[in-house]
């Protein structure tokens, strides 16, 4: 697809120095992640991984594109299906898999988004997640998803043919490479020319129409990006936990995402990396609270939602006055 | 706190150095659903379960040290498969019990698999469990689909209610349902005169029950679960069809899906469980006590699964003198259940746990005498032709 995109002579928005400070931020992250899985459990890191990759991936869409989809489980899920479906019983290599689980799921995004940003607000999450809902039947009712039981026993094979994938402590750092690829490539989206449009599109849509900017191709283009990453955040959870189920698809786990995002900070660089983690391991530490869990997320759902409305991260901008 | 337990442990060990009993510790885990739709039939009730077994196994006295840990599951494979590796990788679990859900369980049973640790199920229902998923570490032990269509299709049709039609939901748990449960009423000589397929989930049961009513079956079958068997349920009774003489068999329900509909809506709904607490009195004498630890619920078929799991696993760590994986299992096969709410039985070499199954009929609120005083007992399915023949299956195990 190609863009063209008027004369650009967007000023840098971002302070002075603010570049450098992400920069020390993302290799501060890495250098937390390489040492991370000699501490905590490393499947657990992986399921962080995948969410944050997820949650960037949705805000990408929300934060920076302004588009609350309601159905980003329909790309998650879907790629996680395929990849599930083409390791166990096609028994393609691990790389081939999350690739074509990927691949599945940006043509998904693209079949969605260009019907979806048809419409604005209100009707475009709508639309959004009845599309979902139509992934999520076709997943219930499809021979090959195993209905209710989902897919099962996904081998996580050796990656390239030689790498090992059984070990929990490989398999992270494949997924860290991944999941941090996705990051890295999201903030390059965020600070490329075409992010700043789409910055623009968010604040004031009818302005760019008026300066000539294709408003619809933007859009297009950033939904089918989104659901691209959040479909490698699905095909990668597909291989940690060797297993593609409903949860994936249904509509809960838009919701989850959402949460995450704004819990973070929505249309911050950090914000869903970050409501990722605590949701992720609210499930997981909590898990022994039984129906305290659910309590406890709308309860921090409702208190972020009416005492900052920024977000973790977002409110740690604002105090600290810097980009993040 | 945990210190403080491994410091009295030692000591104890170190105490009991030269006497010839082994200390032995195991480490058990109860994952379930804790707050979501069945958190009533399994969830802490479950846990209740467990601890009761370890109690009336008097396990301190037998030189077993047995810890129990639980954790929500929330229906949900990821977060199941998620705490059942960290169980077995980091917290040192050995054996892990119930796990609802079928998607969350089979999970469960490739993880076990793959760390060689022992998974006893009793709240799911898939029978791929012990088919064509079985694995040498996994023991189903309360029911299974199969048994649940088996029991309720041979049952009736035996009883004269020769005439079915189905009420099925429109995805592969609700075909196979049906599938399975019209092979036994035609194999017994019944007849299958109608099916309606609904969509799942589904709320508005009306023009089907009203097709259902039409059709002259003599039994309505739900080959459907949870939110929609109690729903159809509901709206049958507002049509009056079982008062009409229509006899509705719910495939897969639970004593705590009759108590939450009571009694006005659910009566003369027949079912196949395999456990009930006003069978005799063992059954009796335990479900008291297990209701006043769960604030006065009675126990559903699941709990009392967990329940001699636990058991039969203790018995079998005693008989080997160790929680070798291996060994534990090999145990279990060979000795014979017994326990006061299964009786006797065994475990079968595709690990499907084998004792009679019962088919009831809840009761209508003049025959109920109390409270969870809701079946009466239409017919006994023997151990022997309650489960799937174990050649049928598909399990690798069986040769």
């Amino acid at each position: 697809m190609s863009l063209e995109t008027p004369a650009q002579s967007q000023a840098e928005a971002l302070p002075v120095g603010t570049p450098r400070l992400h920069l020390i931020i993302f290799a501060v992250l890495l250098v937390l992640l390489l040492i991370a899985p000699f501490v905590l459990y490393p499947v657990f890191l992986m399921k962080v991984l995948c969410f944050a990759l997820f949650a960037s991936a949705l805000n990408l869409l929300l934060g920076f594109g302004g588009l609350l989809s309601f159905g980003h489980a329909a790309f998650f899920g879907s790629a996680s299906y395929i990849t599930a479906y083409a390791a166990k019983d096609w028994g393609l290599s691990p790389e081939l898999a999350i690739l074509l689980g990927t691949a599945a799921a940006a043509v998904l995004g693209l079949g969605i988004g260009a019907l979806a940003i048809r419409r604005q607000g209100i009707y475009f999450a709508m639309v959004t997640l009845a599309f979902a809902q139509m992934v999520f039947f076709f997943a219930v009712k499809a021979p090959f998803t195993g209905g209710e039981d989902g897919i099962q026993a996904v081998p996580r094979g050796h990656l390239f043919g030689f790498i090992d994938l059984s070990s929990d402590l490989t398999l992270y750092f494949v997924v860290l490479v991944i999941a941090f690829g996705g990051l890295l490539g999201i903030y390059r989206i965020i600070h490329s020319p075409f992010g700043q449009v789409l910055k623009a599109i968010r604040d004031n849509e009818p302005r760019l129409i008026s300066l000539g900017y294709k408003v619809q191709r933007y859009k297009l283009a950033v939904f089918v990006m989104s659901a691209t990453l959040a479909g490698l955040a699905g095909a990668t959870k597909a291989l940690v936990f060797q297993l593609a189920s409903l949860t994936d698809v249904y509509w809960t786990m838009s919701g989850e995402v959402v949460l995450m995002t704004l819990l973070g900070g929505m249309g911050t660089v950090f914000g869903p990396l970050v409501g990722a983690a605590a949701l992720v391991t609210m499930e997981n530490y909590f898990a022994g609270l039984g129906a305290w869990v659910t309590v406890l997320q709308g309860v921090i759902f409702v208190a972020s939602v009416l005492l900052f409305r920024e977000g973790i991260v977002g409110v740690i901008a604002r105090l600290t006055k810097k980009s993040l | 706190m945990k210190l403080r337990t491994l410091a009295l442990a030692s000591l104890a060990a170190l105490l009991m150095a030269g006497s010839a009993m082994a200390q032995t510790s195991v480490k058990i885990g109860v994952l379930n659903d804790r707050s979501g739709i069945y958190a009533d039939l399994s969830g802490e009730g479950s846990v209740i379960a467990a601890r009761m077994a370890v109690e009336d196994f008097d396990a301190a006295a037998k030189g077993i040290n047995v810890e129990i840990v639980s954790a929500d599951h929330q229906n949900k494979p990821d977060i199941a498969s998620n705490i059942a590796r960290q169980w077995y990788d980091q917290d040192g679990v050995d054996a892990i019990f119930d796990v609802p859900t079928s998607s969350a369980a089979l999970a469960v049973a490739e993880i076990s698999r793959d760390k060689n640790k022992i998974f006893m199920d009793s709240g799911a229902g898939s029978a791929d469990l012990t088919g064509k998923s079985c694995s040498p570490n996994t023991v189903h032990w309360t029911y299974d689909t199969w048994a649940l269509a088996h029991g309720t299709g041979s049952a009736l049709v035996k009883e004269g209610f020769k005439k079915w039609f189905f009420l099925t939901a429109d995805y592969a748990f609700g075909q196979a349902l049906e599938k399975d449960t019209s092979a036994v009423v035609v194999e017994n000589g019944g007849e299958v005169v109608g099916a309606v397929r609904h969509p799942f989930p589904g709320t508005d049961f009306s023009s089907y029950l009203l097709q259902a009513q039409a059709s002259g079956a003599d039994v309505i079958g739900l080959a459907n679960a949870g939110g929609d068997t109690v729903n159809a349920i509901k709206q049958a009774a507002e049509f009056g069809i079982t008062q009409a003489g229509q006899k509705l068999a719910a495939l897969l329900i639970f004593i705590t899906d009759v108590h939450a509909l009571g009694l006005e809506t659910a009566q003369g709904l027949v079912l196949t469980e395999s456990f009930y607490w006003d069978m005799n009195d063992q059954t009796r004498a335990w479900s008291k006590r297990f209701a006043e630890q769960n604030g006065g619920n009675m126990p559903t078929m699941v709990h009392a699964g967990v329940y001699a799991s636990v058991l039969h696993y203790l018995k079998a760590v005693e008989a080997t003198g160790g929680k070798d994986t291996t060994a534990v299992m090999a145990k279990m096969k060979e000795m014979p259940t017994d326990d006061p709410l299964f009786g006797k039985g065994e475990i079968r070499a595709d690990g499907r746990h084998i004792h009679d199954m019962y088919l009831f009929q809840v009761k209508s609120p003049e025959e109920s005498k109390g409270p969870w005083d809701y079946y009466k007992l239409l017919a006994t399915i023997p151990a022997k032709d309650a489960f799937r023949p174990l050649a049928d299956g598909g399990c690798d195990l069986v040769k």
